[in-house]
């Protein structure tokens, strides 16, 4: 694999080709929209003004560089692998996600928008935007699905006391997939005035790249960290995937460190072999969604299935074209992950450890515990704690009866 | 070029000295054969030209009208397969009326872009729209599309530059869809003035028709376009009239008046 010697320099190519994934299928109008973020961001990238402010808000305004964690008692029911936790929660506004929202908030600015539109699954992309918006003074409008409005009610608030206006969506399944159609709906018809903040490494070239590069810090700094504290690289990072931010941010920096595994975990809801199921490289088909090619759950007209998963933020039938070339290629290994197991594994870390962690990121959580249990005490597992449990006390207070006079669903 | 059903179509209009009228209907709305009916009307009433729309799950370019449309479609589980079956239908009871096919880029990329190509040839259809498929992306459909005979119209957009009109309208055949107002489909109560200037600009670069769509929904409107365009492509007003009919036979009725109406509308001088 010899196209993997060096990281970020290679892929995508100049049409935003991850191999076969990638590209850019977006209509007519929006041509000269995405082709000016493409180009401001090359301007950007060039500008060591633009790379000093970001730096700035990295660390005075979201709090850079998060910590690294040694989850001892959690270890032990790894099988004794030594697992660290790259503590993105910790971040302003709890998830990785302001990391990437701080950078096109930058370039928005520099593209002379005053108004910024995004979706959200968990709703942390938006508060992200949202706060982003308001240090910045621009417009807010953010896209959710209905379904995630009422089981992430919390971020709703949240958004909404930040001054954003938040959109319920009523279309197809009511999730992160359709809150992202009426996102570029919005987009096709504001293109002047509006920037399209999107969350993740999806959607058309250059956002799998651009939201890549602005999320690498993760995986800068986990890197060193972990070299720091043990001396070595770690045999594993894994990090759950649902369009793939938090994944690529912490992978890309371990890719030409062959021996390092690189494991992503999906949201397989019921189990990849049921109906309900996220899963969209264990179990989904090459093919064009959101602007790029890459794999999704499709049937075998293309249309596109819906997606199932406890986590609002994995619930997603596509995903970032990049992660689809690191499956095909084998650099990186895919795994599905159950709402059961990650529900037990975001009650393991709360009760070993004090740290309640995001469904999303419980999904890393469960795979961290497998993959120690097969790997045994040698093993070094870094782990993408993208983001904190707050949002998810009521599905959580649900599934496991913690309110009064409540009996879990489990 | 060599001449197709599509440029004659649009020829044997402009040699009436006046505009061509384009329908557009998904198919399997609001069942398969209630849609060959609808669309089968299209041409009654007075369409030069059709589009058959392939209902998708995720319909991003369309306003609500064509998205409820969509949906009534998919929940009766239309298939590719009936859109093929629309397509032939239509183009058999219709000889001399070109069908062109309008979906979006992943059914045709499932289905297998030559093979699509081929089965549309098949069943008389002349070509295709496909929106979210910009000219950097679609060399494999063009040629697939040139080896059936099949005419791929291009969309061209108020935002697209000067130099990338050329590089569209390059690469497109049958005529140039000058889609005029920037947002997505859905009827609009006014032409507005991106419509002339996308035109005009587009025509600087090329010789195909130039046909628009903005939402046009009534023979003023479709005059008012016909004055400066080559073609009037109508679609979320033929929808929503199947949508508020009481029943199949009163929807069709409805949009075969109203074709009738828009008719009119282009012929007006
Ligand atoms: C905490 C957290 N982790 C992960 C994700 C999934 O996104 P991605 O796969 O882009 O990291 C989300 C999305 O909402 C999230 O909120």
């Amino acid at each position: 694999m010899s196209e993997l010697n060096l990281p970020g320099t290679q892929v995508p190519d100049s049409r935003g080709y991850f191999g076969a994934y990638g590209g850019r299928f977006i209509p007519e109008a929006l041509v000269a929209a995405v082709e000016q973020v493409a180009e401001e961001y090359e301007k950007a990238k060039a500008d060591p003004a633009f790379a000093a402010e970001l730096d700035a808000l990295l660390k005075d305004y979201t709090g850079r560089p998060s910590p690294l964690t040694d989850v001892h008692r959690f270890s032990a029911e790894a099988g004794g692998a030594r697992v660290l936790l790259k503590r993105e929660d910790l971040n302003h506004t709890g998830s990785h996600k302001i990391n990437n929202v701080l950078g096109q908030a930058l370039l928005t600015r520099r593209m002379g928008k005053t108004r910024i539109i995004a979706e959200t699954g968990a709703g942390q992309h938006g508060v992200a935007t949202a706060t982003a918006c308001a240090l910045f003074g621009f417009d807010c409008t953010i896209y959710m699905g209905e379904v995630d409005t009422q089981r992430q009610a919390l971020n709703v608030a949240r958004m909404r006391m930040l001054g954003a206006e938040v959109i319920p969506v009523k279309s197809g399944s009511r999730t992160l997939k359709d809150a992202i159609n009426e996102a570029f709906r919005d987009w096709v018809a504001n293109v002047d005035s509006t920037h399209y903040l999107f969350g993740t490494v999806a959607g058309p070239h250059p956002f799998p790249m651009m939201v890549r590069d602005f999320h690498r810090v993760i995986g800068i700094e986990a890197r060193q960290q972990v070299l720091d504290r043990t001396g070595r690289l770690p045999d594993a990072v894994v990090a759950c995937v649902g369009g793939g931010s938090n994944a690529m941010g912490i992978f890309h920096e371990f890719i030409p460190d062959a021996g390092v595994r690189l494991i992503g975990c999906e949201a397989a809801g019921d189990g990849a072999d049921t109906p309900k199921h996220a899963a969209t490289l264990t179990k989904g088909d090459p093919g064009v969604l959101h602007g790029s090619r890459t794999y999704v759950l499709q049937d075998e007209d293309g249309q596109t299935i819906e997606s199932h998963s406890i986590s609002a933020g994995l619930d997603y039938p596509g995903v970032g074209p990049e992660h689809a070339w690191l499956k095909d290629t084998g650099r990186a290994e895919y795994r599905p992950v159950t709402d059961r197991a990650a529900m037990e594994a975001l009650r393991l870390l709360s009760r070993t450890e004090g740290i309640i962690p995001a469904i999303e990121s419980a999904h890393a959580l469960a795979g961290a515990l497998e993959l120690g249990r097969e790997l045994g005490p040698e093993a070094t597992i870094l782990v993408s704690l993208s983001g904190r449990g707050d949002k998810d006390m009521h599905t959580a207070a649900e599934y496991f009866g913690l309110y009064d006079d409540a009996e879990g669903t489990n | 070029m060599a001449d197709t059903k599509l440029t004659t179509a649009l020829a044997a209009a402009k040699a009436e000295g006046r505009a061509a009228l384009i329908g557009y209907l998904p198919a399997g709305f609001p069942t398969v054969d209630g849609g060959i009916a609808a669309i089968n009307a299209l041409i009654e009433g007075g369409c030069d030209v059709v589009e058959v729309g392939l209902p998708h799950s995720d319909p991003v370019l369309d306003g609500a009208v064509i998205q409820t449309a969509d949906d009534i479609a998919l929940r009766g589980g239309v298939k590719i397969k009936d859109v093929l079956r629309t397509v032939a239908e239509v183009a058999a009871a219709h000889p001399a009326v070109p069908v062109l096919v309008m979906t979006y880029w992943n059914p045709v990329d499932r289905y297998g872009v030559a093979r699509f190509a081929a089965d549309l040839a098949a069943a008389g259809g002349a070509g295709c729209i496909l929106p979210d498929l910009p000219v950097e992306e679609a060399a494999e459909w063009r040629k697939a599309a040139g080896e059936h005979g099949l005419d791929t119209v291009f969309v061209v957009a108020p935002s697209s530059k000067d130099a990338r009109l050329a590089e569209v309208t390059a690469a497109g055949s049958g005529f140039v869809y000058a889609a005029a107002v920037m947002g997505v489909t859905g009827t609009r109560s006014a032409v507005g003035n991106l419509a002339e200037d996308l035109v005009a600009r587009t025509r600087a670069t090329t010789a195909l028709p130039v046909c628009v769509g903005l939402g046009v929904s009534n023979a003023d409107q479709a005059a008012e376009v016909a004055a400066f365009a080559d073609g009037v492509i109508v679609g979320s007003a033929f929808v929503k009239r199947l949508l508020d009919a009481a029943d199949p036979e009163a929807g069709t009725a409805a949009v075969r008046a109203l074709a009738a109406d828009l008719a009119t509308g282009v012929r007006r001088k």
